[in-house]
């Protein structure tokens, strides 16, 4: 059964991404270029409403649909990760104009190449995995 | 119901990702997507080459679901909910990409130059994809998070770690289409 409730809200996320055309190399590319509001507002409205309801499960102390406790875990403290691991990834979602997400919502819509970047996109993380304890963190 | 055809506008779109996020949450998860490349690691077996990939990813499975539903989801939004794929992106961002050789700019979804299948014969374009898998990939696991993780999921818990991850997507999206695109294409 929960199975099938992940399946339904991955669908509803695809659908999403690919909708809002925030799976779209064009959309990333013009959202860098500051010429159109399209991803700023999907983001931001995103963040707005998510804003409202994190703070609202925290207020009200909402319980999960099974009856648990929501706990929000704060991330590590730290600099040089976030902004460092940061550029590299802006780099890339820039270059390829697909996040680990939309990456596969394009594998639906039938776009074979992208194929590649997720197969790459593996391998920077086994190579993440590799080099972690040399990394500044 | 012809608004369904049509691209989302962000005001539905953006709230919409904050009510997946929200599902998560109620289900007892978290919205991350870019954890599942590091189950994706950790099953082809990279815990034997890397302590960071030896981890129950079993208890990862709910989120490799997600993603099928996020394939099936793409499938079902580009074959049933969308009568012209072509994104409808600011004229002055198609001359621009036209000058880089973006023929494609204003009258597909994807750039056929890049994600076209005569992509396969393009060897240099090939190497483009993979280098932008690979810093992804690698960016999002130093980062701790991608878009998902970080740009929705942490900004809207006030963290401030996703905040300094936002400014360096955005430091690293500007220097590649402002500096770096006049120089690959």
């Amino acid at each position: 059964m929960r199975t099938v409730i992940y399946l339904a809200i991955g669908i509803i996320f695809g659908i999403t991404m690919f909708k809002s055309e925030a799976a779209s190399w064009f959309r990333i590319y013009e959202m860098f270029q500051f010429q159109s509001f399209q991803m700023y507002g999907i983001i931001g409205s995103a963040v707005v409403t998510g804003l409202i309801l994190v703070q609202s499960i925290k207020y009200f102390k909402i319980n999960s649909f099974y009856g648990e406790h929501i706990k929000f875990t704060p991330k590590d403290k730290g600099f040089s990760r976030y902004m460092y691991g940061g550029i590299l990834f802006g780099l890339g979602w820039a270059l390829a104009g697909a996040c680990p997400g939309p990456m596969f919502t394009l594998v639906g819509a039938g776009y074979l190449p992208i194929l590649i970047v997720i197969v790459f996109s593996v391998l920077g993380t086994f190579l993440y995995g590799l080099l972690k304890d040399k990394l500044p963190h | 119901m012809s608004w369904i055809y049509e691209p989302w506008p962000w005001y539905v779109s953006g709230p919409m990702i904050a009510f997946i996020m929200f599902l998560l949450l109620m289900v007892g998860k978290n919205f991350g997507m870019s954890g599942n490349l590091r189950t994706l690691c950790a099953i082809c077996g990279a815990g034997e080459k890397a302590a960071f990939f030896n981890f129950d990813w079993k208890a990862q499975r709910w989120n490799l679901v997600v993603v099928l539903g996020a394939i099936i989801g793409g499938f079902i939004a580009s074959q049933y909910l969308t009568t012209d794929l072509a994104v409808a992106i600011n004229p002055e961002t198609i001359a621009t990409l036209k000058t880089l050789g973006f023929e494609s700019a204003g009258t597909q979804y994807l750039p056929s130059e890049l994600y076209g299948n005569n992509v396969f014969l393009a060897p240099k374009n090939l190497f483009i994809l993979a280098i932008g898998g690979l810093l992804v990939g690698f960016g999002t696991r130093y980062a701790g998070g991608c878009t998902s993780g970080h740009a929705i999921s942490g900004l809207s818990e006030l963290q401030l770690p996703s905040l300094i991850a936002v400014i360096g997507f955005f430091i690293g999206g500007l220097t590649m289409i402002h500096f770096l695109f006049p120089l690959i294409f």
